[in-house]
């Protein structure tokens, strides 16, 4: 996205794109969660990033050994080249770290405990559930903050419609544990859907910190002592920054980099930017926020380049679509200071989204945002509405 | 309620208003309301937080505090039970954590 931005408007004769990666497949992550009921099969998720790379870019597909900013470059694994730059977007994202959490990648690990947040993780529990005869399905969440932190909640929604579908609903019980106090991070939105997982018959374990797995009894413990007994663990272990953040000494304890929450500039080195769920800014880990980030951070990176200071616009800007099952579905908007409110969106009392309520409408935008995300989004296409949040056709 | 406290203005979720307002006098006395004394481990948390929270203008969050000073994650869920990070920055008179998004 940011190369698709700046190519058209940086001088060739001046400037130099180039995109370091190490993986030549785009996964479009939110179709994850639709792979393990059998909505969307992997082909779904996966194309190669050179559709989506403007000619006068080069790519170079490695590993990064290390970061090195005070000396302004970048070592790769391929080759030892190294690469000097006078600008750096960070653009590493999140990943998940199972083996933070005792027990978790020992004898169950992809047999009875999955995770979602990857390709793998979600083929596999796809597998698993085509011959599940039903029993107790425990969705855990590790630790905060974590990559679309409504995930879970669509996960479980989906779940319970889709053992209903397969008349299999009265064997399965389902139990969500987090270590928040409730459903969701905002109270309004939490109440919400905290009244959603009730009305689905879904058991809620609030402040629970996982400690440790112990798949020899099939039980999860917390660190203040209570078990959690499991005949399929669905988790979402501890989401952390790139291991090249580590290396480079660049991260804080989760090896995310510290930025400038309104600005999107790295809070030590002037010259490099952070993009989407690599910083450590306390929005939502989701790909509508990097989205909205992108304007921002092309406007500020621009500036400097005339030597202008960066303007502190970006509002902590998150738009999600909640999959609540049944062909239903529920839309949040929300930024830093004002939490998810009832209303329509985008355009103000027409919708055709409505917010915080579950409507058909909501399912079919989220449905529809493959498309767009594939066709639009990646190529640094604009979407209906602006960066920053909205309050009109709200009430609070 | 101890009579430290009177003065003090607390959020709904019972943390303090101003951060700057505290003492260690209110500190023990929030963590007397939670049936909590404190000892020099818990300081050693507390400090922590007080001087991340002055330096970063938000509280730690449990995984940073158990990396960052000599405590486990075992031995803060003994010194502060249910959920340390909250209730050690309830105890330090910081704002509730934003570790959770």
């Amino acid at each position: 996205m940011v190369a698709n931005k700046l190519a058209p408007v940086l001088d060739p004769e001046e400037w130099r794109i180039i995109i370091v990666d190490r993986d030549e497949t785009h996964y479009y992550q939110p179709g994850f969660l639709f792979i393990p009921f059998d909505i969307y099969k992997p082909a779904d998720v996966v194309k190669p990033k050179r559709n989506f790379i403007p000619r006068n870019v080069e790519v170079i597909m490695s590993d990064i050994e290390v970061i090195e900013p005070e000396a302004n470059r970048v070592k790769l694994m391929r080759g030892n080249q190294v690469i000097q730059y006078d600008y750096l977007v960070i653009a590493t994202g999140s990943q998940i770290k199972p083996d933070e959490i005792s027990g978790m990648t020992e004898s169950g690990w992809r047999k009875n405990i999955f995770d979602f947040y990857t390709l793998e993780g979600a083929t596999a529990l796809s597998r698993f559930l085509k011959f599940w005869p039903g029993g107790r399905l425990v969705l855990n969440i590790a630790e905060m903050p974590i990559k679309c932190p409504v995930a879970p909640l669509e996960f479980l929604f989906l779940a319970d419609w889709f053992f209903h579908e397969r008349e299999l609903r009265d064997k399965v019980e389902l139990v969500f544990t987090t270590p928040l106090s409730g459903a969701f991070t905002k109270p309004r939105a939490a109440g919400v859907l905290g009244d959603m997982l009730a009305e689905k018959g879904i058991h809620l374990e609030a402040d629970f910190n996982i400690g440790e797995v112990d798949n020899s009894k099939q039980v999860i413990r917390s660190h203040d002592g209570r078990e959690i007994a499991y005949d399929l663990l669905v988790t979402i272990p501890t989401n952390m920054g790139s291991d090249v953040i580590e290396r480079s000494d660049m991260g804080d304890e989760l090896n995310f980099v510290p930025t400038d929450k309104h600005t999107l500039q790295s809070s030590q080195y002037e010259n490099i930017w952070i993009i989407g769920d690599a910083g450590n800014t306390p929005t939502s880990k989701a790909g509508s926020v990097a989205h909205f980030m992108l304007d921002v951070l092309i406007e500020n990176m621009l500036r400097h380049m005339e030597g202008l200071e960066p303007l502190p616009k970006f509002d902590g800007h998150a738009n999600c679509f909640i999959e609540s099952g049944f062909e239903k579905g529920i839309l949040i908007d929300f930024n830093y200071d004002v939490e998810p409110l009832p209303g329509k969106f985008p355009l103000p009392g027409v919708g055709p989204f409505s917010l915080l309520k579950e409507s058909a409408v909501n399912h079919w935008g989220k449905m529809s945002f493959r498309w767009i995300y594939w066709n639009i989004l990646l190529k640094g296409g604009e979407m209906p509405f602006e960066s920053q949040m909205s309050m009109a056709g709200k009430w609070a | 309620m101890s009579a430290v406290l009177e003065l003090v203005e607390f959020d709904a979720e019972g943390f303090m208003n101003d951060a700057k307002a505290w003492t260690p006098e209110i500190g023990e006395a929030i963590a007397a309301t939670l049936g909590i004394t404190l000892t020099n481990r818990h300081w050693v948390v507390i400090n922590f937080a007080r001087k991340e929270f002055t330096e970063k203008g938000e509280a730690p969050s449990l995984r940073r505090i158990t990396k960052t000073t000599d405590v486990d994650t075992k031995e803060i869920y003994q010194l502060f039970p249910g959920g340390p990070a909250k209730v050690a920055a309830k105890i330090a008179g910081l704002s509730k954590p934003t570790g959770c998004i």
